[in-house]
């Protein structure tokens, strides 16, 4: 009986554990390689010269409050900075070792093909357009800011100091002054007096980035980031410099955000199918157990009382047959002294 | 505690929880009136503070006691831990109701709580399945809690229905929570760029499973301890005749979880070949939360538990609890985004840390208020099947 339940328990431990180790993807061979006509933006840090005219149009853009120092002012290159909610783009200045200058990097949303904001939110705030660009809609947002602990680049950004109505701020790439006909490209890609930025279709910009090395093989690190990173990217950049000294992470890899968690989900309707069906198998067994042991137990009892009443009946019998024998004997006794004490009187007249 | 006379008001808890009360109703007003940022060092880096780290992940992990207890004594069978689920059923569910309430404060708009489950589901989100999952076991255990409160009041009809849903309860009770308390490690799988290597792993929703089992076992113990020096009045004959079997009991099982949670955390390190992190400064830390909160109390409950030890194994479930809290907190704060500047890592503000002690004086005021009117420690003479 114990061993049953034993092995009820350990069988559930061990479905546990196999759910967890065998993360059978939700999507099963689906790569999604991004829509086909969306557009992109390639960077090119070695036409960069770090004039923030970049920073301007976006700020302009999106109507966004003024910064506190004008953005003229370069010296605001001279600490790294991110985004923020007042600045959906910024450009950093970086010494790389064995550099002839100073290399910038814009930073902005990478636009991700399959974003892992949209992956984490659990409002589906977020959107990837078929233009490429990823969009967030604040009239769903709760405000959760999973979104922000999700992106891998350290992008979205929120208003912590709205009470009632914050919302999370990025970069749109532009998607609703595009569709709405106001702008043809991303505010930044238009203002920039280097042909730094360029926005096309994705893979065009690919073969661009692609051809620029093969032109100038020594210009460039043989590397397009944002190609493969994190399942692709629709911001793309070339450096001169390993990415890495342009404080870009190396180490991302090439699994999508979404792919980390499907693992996790597909446990799920696992576990609500089947835990009821063991821990119900469970119940029963304990039930069941219950029942006989308490069957045994009325058996023992029964019995019990069944020896005990035979020992009592035969004790009795015993003690019956003493008394009645003790009575027999007595009789027999009386009966002898009666004789006896007969025979004496007798006697006794016939020698009187 | 029976007689709330006059006399008996100006405890030094009560002094100190209207203290607390009063702060966390100061910092509420400056939430909602000059947004999270005014009470918070919470920044575009460090979105999520101990209003996570603590309030929901260690929250719900404390509360675990729940699921655990009614298992052992309505699934398993193990009658003599009838008299301890009541308790634990009340501490999962202020547990978790608090844990909602704390959101309040950490989401931006939080009248749209709901929105996830009722208005725009997000299925790809693991904060989904964590949402959901934490609203229907509120629920659940609203209506399992809802037996004692219903006895209080008499109403014996509605008492009776409730109180024969126990079995399905339950059972649904161990899915949820097998779900949502998996799922807050799984909350951390999307972000292996920002957890350090040696708390992120694949198996990181199967370890917080386990633990929140191992926490569980332990808070019942722990909370016991407690229960018994402020309400020992209010139980009953058979409450404290099953108190000691049930101490034993959760610390002989809380041991070998803690070991088969050990072992997961073992298997974690050699999946990832992380082994070589252990002797960075990350290392060392990761080797105090593993030998000192986890391989040690599993050692101590096997000898409390052996040598029936009482006092070794409370002091032990306290440890196991402070464990599990440090595990909690590795993983959302000190490991995460570990590749930061110094400058720009997190720290919580007194604001912070203030509403995150309101809300747990908020829960033991409550926890207080039902256990000295209602049958919690003791069978109401009425209802003689509740254990």
């Amino acid at each position: 009986m114990r061993r049953r339940k034993f092995l009820a328990l350990m069988g559930a431990a061990g479905v546990g554990l196999a759910l967890g180790k065998t993360p059978a993807h939700a999507a099963s061979n689906a790569h999604f390689e991004g829509y086909p006509d969306a557009k992109a933006v390639l960077f090119d840090a070695t036409r960069c010269i770090g004039c923030r005219k970049c920073e301007e149009a976006c700020n302009k853009v999106n109507k966004l409050p003024a910064p506190a120092k004008p953005f003229t002012d370069l010296t605001v290159l001279d600490t790294e900075r991110r985004t923020s909610a007042k600045a959906h783009t910024v450009v950093n200045k970086y010494m790389p070792a064995g550099a002839k200058g100073p290399v910038f990097r814009k930073i902005q949303c990478n636009h991700c093909q399959e974003p892992a904001c949209a992956s984490a939110c659990f409002v589906r705030a977020f959107k990837k357009n078929p233009d490429g660009s990823v969009t967030y809609d604040a009239s769903v947002c709760v405000g959760c800011r999973y979104c922000i602990m999700a992106c891998p680049f350290n992008v979205p950004t929120y208003e912590y100091d709205e009470p009632l109505t914050p919302r999370v701020m990025k970069c749109t790439m532009c998607h609703p002054q595009i569709t709405a006909g106001e702008l043809n490209m991303p505010g930044c890609v238009g203002a920039c007096p280097k042909e730094a930025l360029a926005y096309g279709k994705r893979s065009d910009l690919l073969k661009i980035a692609h051809a620029r090395i093969a032109t100038f093989p020594d210009r460039y690190v043989d590397h397009v980031y944002g190609e493969r990173e994190m399942g692709g990217t629709n911001w793309l950049y070339l450096s001169g410099v390993p990415f890495k000294e342009l404080g870009m992470r190396e180490d991302l890899g090439v699994t999508s955000a979404p792919e980390m968690t499907s693992g996790a989900l597909t446990v799920v309707p696992m576990v609500a199918a089947l835990w009821p069906a063991l821990l119900g198998g469970i119940w029963a067994i304990s039930k069941s157990n219950e029942k006989t042991a308490d069957k045994e137990r009325m058996e023992a009892v029964k019995a019990a009382i069944d020896s005990n009443q035979a020992a009592n009946d035969a004790k009795l019998a015993k003690f019956k047959e003493q008394a009645e024998k003790d009575k027999a004997d007595s009789i027999e006794r009386e009966v002898k002294k009666a004789l006896e004490e007969a025979a004496a009187a007798a006697k006794e007249e016939e020698g009187a | 505690m029976t007689a709330e006379t006059k006399k008996s008001l100006f405890t030094p808890f009560n002094i100190f929880a209207g203290i607390v009360v009063i702060i966390g109703l100061v910092l509420t007003v400056l939430r909602f009136t000059k947004g999270i940022g005014s009470v918070t060092n919470l920044d575009d880096n460090n979105p999520w503070g101990i209003w996570i780290g603590f309030d929901l992940l260690c929250g719900v992990a404390l509360a675990a006691g729940g699921f655990t207890t009614s298992a052992a004594a309505y699934l398993f069978g193990i009658k003599k831990y009838n008299s301890a689920v009541r308790p634990a059923i009340l501490t999962a569910f202020l547990g978790y109701a608090l844990v909602v309430f704390a959101l309040h404060y950490d989401v931006g708009r939080p009248w749209r709580l709901v929105y996830p489950i009722f208005y725009q589901p997000g299925t790809t989100s693991l904060l989904y399945e964590v949402g959901l999952c934490v609203f229907l076991y509120l629920s659940v255990l609203a209506i399992e809690y809802s037996v004692a409160a219903l006895e209080w009041l008499g109403l014996k009809k509605l008492r009776g229905l409730v109180h024969k849903l126990t079995l399905v309860l339950t059972i649904f009770g161990v899915v949820l929570s097998t779900l949502h308390q998996s799922s807050l490690g799984a909350l951390y799988l999307i972000a292996p760029s920002k957890l350090h290597p040696l708390w992120y792993s694949a198996y990181l929703p199967i370890q917080f499973f386990v633990s929140a089992i191992a926490v569980g076992l332990s808070m019942v113990i722990f909370e016991g301890t407690l229960s018994h020096k402020a309400f020992h009045d209010k139980m009953d004959a058979t409450y404290l005749a099953q108190h000691d079997g049930v101490v034993l009991g959760f610390a002989r099982a809380a041991s070998v979880v803690l070991a088969a949670y050990l072992g997961i955390k073992l298997i974690a390190l050699g999946a990832d070949n992380n082994w070589k992190y252990l002797l960075t400064g990350w290392g060392a830390w990761y080797l105090f939360e593993i030998l000192g909160f986890v391989a040690l109390p599993s050692l101590l409950y096997a000898i409390g538990s052996r040598e029936r030890n009482l006092p070794l194994i409370k002091w032990t479930a306290g440890l196991t609890v402070l464990g599990i809290v440090l595990n909690r907190f590795n993983v959302s704060l000190v490991a995460f985004n570990w590749q930061l500047p110094s400058a720009q890592r997190y720290f919580p503000s007194w604001g912070e840390i203030g509403v995150s002690l309101f809300v747990v004086v908020v829960g033991i005021l409550a926890f207080r208020f039902i256990v000295t009117r209602m049958p919690i420690f003791y069978e109401h003479p009425d209802f003689k099947d509740a254990h």
